[in-house]
């Protein structure tokens, strides 16, 4: 079922953890509900459970508020993000529990254990008690157990924080199939961009209370909302350069700025994928020493020091970095191709502005 | 002469598994130390306890134990046992929810209350309740208007017994309760369970090796108690005489062999009460090393 919050605030005493909140989730969706811990986030899939009370604004479930309906009562399946099974009751009778209090026939209970346990892959550790499993087994029986009872929709928090790397990934394609066949609903909270990338349909961006941004992975990557949003999702280089004759300086490196009164600060912001680099030191405007490489699996992220000391971090891939012949400490000529205006953290972005190709400066000129 | 000292300390450090571990020499002197401490003020004054009551033979321990005096007195500790570990339980189960589980001002301050008793000394208490109960008391007249004995009957002494093993109970199931969190139970209510079902499937299964194994102390402690009963039982032979004042009384009427018949009882008690202690916390210590792994994930 869908789900939607209207202006929803929630207040603990003094602290407000989410503040005026509106966003939808449609049926079927695979939302993720992202942002730097202390964001809100747990509080928004909280209130959506009914766990806890929004201090103000609707919470609706299927078009229904469910402001006053107990969490009992919403049919939802809540993932902890320990996955807090009972200790004291076998995978079966974890699964069993939601059907158990639902009155559910012993046969139907029985017949509905079978289906999960296949669909989950636990066959043969229905009689194990949750100390005997692996991390990844344990989170697999808490979503068993939540879907058990054919809720609308499905919550979990921090799904893959308690589990290793190898696991995790594992785990988000699995989450990501599951989603496909069942088709149920499904916000997840996350603090981890690359998870959210990955595995939602829809991201909705929260900081410090405030809900930043809700779009499509692509959108919220190419068209962040605002500064937090560019700088959370993915790297940015951010600079602040002043402008002096029509022109914006940092460094070495210049952005136009046309009708700007001089002394004027500007904050500038690309993305690592923006900057080409040359090892031909003839190729491009600026010139830098390559000081770091990241190894990040097909891409690297390498971090350029201008002779000025300003840091600039690029992207390339290996076939690329290989081509040219790159390596720690060799100086290479580089240009930025788009960047962003940047306004205060909160305000909306400008559009992305294209910079024209400037050829280099001829060697030993002043510039 | 404090070379060859030194050479001496430096074998005995080699003869010993680790480096940490202290030369042979003082291990066995620490642990005879402690050893024969324990035999000479625990081992024997209990087998004394039972050397004594057979002093007279199987008959006439057979004959103390069924004098009516004390057949009352046993019956009327089982009472007083019965009702003020069934309370405590009660009692300790709200408090150790309320501590564990929820966030209030004055949390510290209940904390402190519920291990007063532990620091007050047990005739205080008992004076305590005689100046609320007795009859020159705040409620004595009142009491004593609508007909209602309290001090020197049962009441009184089951009053005493409650406010004396008030801790034992919740003392044992705060931690386990703090060490289980709150997430089980609300996994529970998004499941559909409402509060009682929560309580009665997840909560108490999830303490009941604590729970039991702070029943078991209470028990001991309401049955053994002296003290606080002493001063508001009034020593009403065949009436208010619990197991304890019994055996003072007898041993005052210098029936040495009797009063240690029933003290018997008591130290047999001690333990089974030691045995399930024993078992409890074995048990215990597995479920927390499994509640470890299992939130380890």
């Amino acid at each position: 079922m869908s789900i939607e919050l209207r202006n929803v605030s929630k207040r603990f005493g003094e602290v407000v953890a989410v503040n005026n909140v509106s966003f939808a989730v449609r049926e079927g969706e695979l939302m993720a509900l992202l942002g730097p811990s202390g964001g809100g986030k747990t509080t928004v899939l909280r209130m959506i459970a009914g766990l806890e009370m929004p201090t103000s604004g609707d919470v609706l479930i299927g078009g229904k508020r469910v402001n006053d309906v107990s969490v009992q009562q919403r049919n939802i399946g809540f993932v902890f993000q320990n996955y807090a099974l009972f200790n004291n009751m076998t995978v079966a009778r974890n699964i069993a529990f939601g059907l158990k209090i639902k009155k559910w026939r012993r046969a139907d209970i029985q017949a509905r254990i079978a289906e999960l346990l296949e669909l989950f892959g636990l066959q043969g550790l229905e009689s194990r008690y949750p100390h005997q499993l692996s991390g990844g087994q344990r989170q697999r029986v808490a979503i068993a157990r939540a879907l058990a009872p054919k809720p609308s929709v499905l919550l979990l928090d921090e799904p893959f924080g308690a589990v290793d790397a190898k696991i995790r990934q594992e785990l988000r394609e699995w989450l990501v199939t599951l989603h496909h066949d069942l088709n149920v609903t499904t916000v997840f909270v996350t603090h981890d961009q690359e998870e959210a990338m990955e595995v939602a349909n829809r991201i909705v961006i929260f900081s410090r209370g405030n809900l930043e941004q809700v779009g499509s992975p692509r959108e919220v990557y190419e068209q962040p909302a605002n500064e937090f949003v560019a700088r959370f999702i993915g790297v940015m280089n951010v600079l602040e350069p002043v402008v002096k004759d029509g022109v914006a300086r940092v460094g070495e490196l210049e952005f136009p700025a046309p009708g700007q009164p001089d002394g004027q600060k500007l904050r500038i912001g690309f993305r690592p994928y923006a900057v080409q680099i040359s090892s031909d030191l003839t190729q491009y405007r600026y010139r830098a020493v390559l000081r770091h490489t990241f190894f990040l699996g097909v891409l690297l992220r390498v971090e350029l020091e201008l002779p000025s000391g300003l840091i600039v971090r690029a992207r390339m891939t290996k076939e690329e970095y290989a081509h040219q012949g790159l390596e720690e400490g060799c100086e290479v000529s580089f240009q930025i191709r788009q960047y962003r205006v940047l306004a205060r953290e909160e305000a909306p972005l400008q559009p992305e502005q294209e910079l024209p190709y400037t050829p280099p400066p001829i060697l030993g000129e002043n510039i | 002469m404090a070379g060859t000292l030194r050479k001496n300390w430096r074998g005995h450090r080699e003869a010993s598994q680790r480096g940490t571990e202290e030369p042979p020499l003082i291990k066995w002197l620490l642990i005879g130390a402690a050893l024969s401490f324990c035999v000479v003020f625990l081992l024997l004054p209990l087998a004394n306890v039972f050397a004594q009551a057979l002093a007279k033979g199987w008959a006439f321990y057979w004959k103390s134990l069924a004098h009516p005096d004390s057949r009352a007195a046993i019956r009327l500790t089982l009472t007083v046992a019965a009702i003020s570990v069934p309370l405590n339980v009660v009692f300790g189960l709200a408090a150790a929810w309320a501590i564990a589980k929820f966030q209030f001002r004055g949390k510290s301050l209940l904390i402190t209350l519920i291990d007063l008793p532990f620091s007050v000394s047990p005739v205080v208490a008992g004076l305590m309740f005689l100046v609320l109960f007795g009859l020159q008391g705040y409620l004595g007249e009142w009491l004593q208007d609508h007909n209602l004995r309290v001090i020197f009957a049962l009441p009184g002494i089951v009053l005493a017994t409650v406010f004396i093993t008030f801790p034992f109970v919740a003392r044992e199931l705060i931690p386990v309760m703090e060490a289980t969190g709150t997430e089980q139970e609300q996994a529970a209510l998004t499941l559909g369970a409402s509060g009682w079902q929560t309580f009665w499937h997840v909560t108490l299964p999830s303490v009941k090796w604590g729970l039991l194994y702070g029943i078991i102390l209470c028990n001991a402690r309401a049955m053994g108690e002296f003290g606080a009963v002493s001063v508001v039982s009034g020593h009403i032979t065949g009436q208010t005489d619990t197991m304890p004042l019994r055996v003072e009384k007898l041993y005052n009427e210098y029936n040495a062999a009797g009063a240690f018949a029933v003290a018997s009882l008591l130290a047999l008690l001690a333990l089974f009460t030691l045995a399930i202690k024993t078992f409890l916390e074995w048990r215990q210590s597995r479920e927390f090393a499994r509640a470890r792994t299992a939130g380890r994930g």
